[in-house]
């Protein structure tokens, strides 16, 4: 069954639109009153919600160690190619010779870099992690390509729950095939 | 004016000789009439100013508050007020109309395309010197503080006032381009449907005012009539919101965009211009609004009086004329204020509903209100 709605008829005043427009002044007089809702941006500084994508850095663990092992993941996935890791070792004297590799340079071009995150997710050591900082300015291009220092230095450090390369046993003992 | 000038002067403590009265009176009215530039220039660029931080407001937005000109920003608290203000913005924007390239497209009609600007502009200046801002207490009388005070000064006022329109009618056309010339075709339009409305509401003025003065045209004595009295927009409520509409028309300002209407025309008829003949056209719109409101003021809200029924004391002199000029720059500021309120709270009315508002509302209303005050008149009398 269909149903007709009535229109329903403007009044004399309403047809006037004068009480509709007092009503509007009304609003917007108020309005300035309000508080602002501008963030007068570089004294005050956003509240970032948790999970926020800024810039990629490159973490440490709890120990100091860093915890990128060169697997160059991260470089394949970018879809902007801004990563560049050149792949080291470590020396082999070092409490953690066993890991055998590390970054000898790594490079992220911030001015490629689209903070998409995939380099976060991709990473098997949660070595780079996508942190706070969103406002990246510079003279050049190439003061925007960030070497491995200043990542370390933009990153600090993020201990994990599991540490899996604690070992208990030195390698010496290792190589003997005690396990 | 003439006899207006020399008194002035005298009062200033000069020895007035009738050899020099001619050259005196011609200096002294050039001078004047650079101090009502001023001020009306003055009141155009602050409500440029005010314009953007009115609406920032009614946004929820801080509006301009960090341009600052490095050596005056320093100056402990005035400079920290200036830059939250957007004062100093006031700077910057002229200073970018002055300095910006300044091209004359190739496919106009040069000498209208340049004359268009000071057209829009010089009437409202022309307009300002009419226009009594106070009163000065001597023993021969009053003597109106207004460059030019004319027994017509109201029709000179409304006259000169639509000429306005011509700038940005000649701007339209001369512009050799369609948005522009539908700008000012309907500028055209609604300036002459509009003023019409205008022109009975002084009318109408006039007609109440009649009896009281002997000069009903002379906004001086308007102004004068309503001092110890009430205001004109206590007795006449209705003239005085059909004026008020008919000068919202009359000053292109929402809701009556017509001239410019950006939404559908670009940007009407100054789409053309750019740097500082676009500043003529700025400065002109701002200041026909400054000239809007301080006759509305003048003709309605009781020019240079503090409240209905209340003049300031005329033995008080000088003080008094200070006084004056204080009260009637606050009223205009309010309606400045008003002006921008309203603009960004009503959305624009659409050309066919401008037409039919003016023609079939307001000149009607305005007529019938005419013949009302009129029998009211004749009944009182």
């Amino acid at each position: 069954m269909s149903i007709t709605v009535d229109r329903k008829k403007l009044s004399f005043l309403e047809r006037t639109y004068i009480p509709q427009i007092i009503g509007g002044l009304y609003i917007t007089f108020r309005n300035m009153f309000k508080k602002k809702v501008t963030l007068s941006y570089p004294d005050q500084r956003p509240t970032l919600p948790p999970g926020y994508r800024g810039a990629p850095t490159l973490v440490k663990d709890g120990d100091g160690r860093e915890k990128c092992v060169s697997c160059q993941l991260c470089e394949f996935i970018c879809p902007s190619k801004a990563i560049r890791v050149t792949p080291g070792e470590i020396a082999p004297d070092g409490k953690y010779s066993f890991i055998e590799k590390a970054p000898k340079a790594f490079e992220i071009n911030m001015l490629r870099c689209i903070f998409c995150g995939m380099c976060q997710e991709v990473c098997p050591e949660k070595a780079i992690v996508l942190q706070n900082e969103f406002s990246l300015t510079g003279l050049s291009r190439a003061e925007m390509v960030r070497d491995k220092a200043a990542l370390y230095a933009a990153g600090g450090t993020m201990p994990d729950k599991i540490k899996k390369w604690s070992r208990v046993k030195s390698n010496a003992e290792l190589e003997r095939g005690d396990h | 004016m003439y006899s207006n000038n020399l008194i002035l002067f005298a009062a200033a403590g000069a020895e007035v000789s009738s050899v020099w009265d001619s050259v005196l009176n011609a200096i002294l009215m050039i001078l004047f009439s650079l101090i009502a530039i001023v001020v009306v220039m003055t009141f155009a660029g602050l409500s440029v100013v005010a314009e953007r931080k009115v609406c920032a407001f009614m946004q929820g937005r801080y509006g301009p508050n960090r341009t600052a000109i490095p050596w005056v920003a320093a100056v402990p608290g005035v400079g920290g007020i200036l830059r939250s203000f957007g004062l100093m913005q006031l700077v910057a924007d002229a200073l970018k109309f002055l300095l910006k390239e300044d091209p004359l497209p190739n496919h106009v009609n040069k000498p209208w395309y340049l004359a268009a600007p000071a057209i829009a502009l010089t009437p409202v200046l022309t307009v300002a010197c009419l226009i009594p801002c106070g009163v000065i207490y001597t023993d021969s009388g009053k003597i109106p503080m207004a460059v030019a005070d004319v027994d017509l000064s109201l029709i000179l006022a409304l006259a000169i006032g639509s000429l306005g329109a011509y700038g940005a009618v000649i701007a339209g056309w001369a512009s050799n381009s369609k948005y522009p010339y539908f700008g000012g075709v309907r500028a055209s339009a609604q300036m002459i449907s509009y003023e019409l409305t205008m022109g009975i509401c002084a009318l109408t003025v006039a007609i109440w005012v009649a009896p009281i003065t002997g000069k009903p045209f002379s906004l001086f004595s308007i102004a004068d009539s309503q001092s110890g009295a009430m205001w004109l927009c206590i007795t006449q409520p209705l003239t005085a919101f059909l004026f008020l509409v008919a000068l919202f028309a009359e000053t292109n300002r929402l809701p009556f965009d017509m001239a410019e209407s950006e939404t559908d025309l670009v940007s009407g008829f100054h789409t053309e211009y750019g740097s500082f003949k676009f500043g003529l056209f700025f400065v002109g719109e701002y200041g026909h609004v400054a000239v809007a409101s301080a006759l509305f003021a003048t003709l309605f809200l009781g020019g240079w009086n503090p409240l209905p029924g209340l003049s300031w004391p005329a033995d008080w002199g000088w003080i008094s004329s200070v006084l004056c000029v204080l009260t009637f720059l606050v009223k205009v500021a309010a309606m400045i204020f008003f002006f921008i309120w309203v603009r960004w709270s009503v959305p624009r009315f659409r050309y066919d509903q401008v037409m039919r508002l003016g023609w079939q509302c307001l000149v009607p209303l305005a007529l019938a209100n005419f013949v009302f005050y009129i029998i009211l008149r004749a009944a009182i009398a």
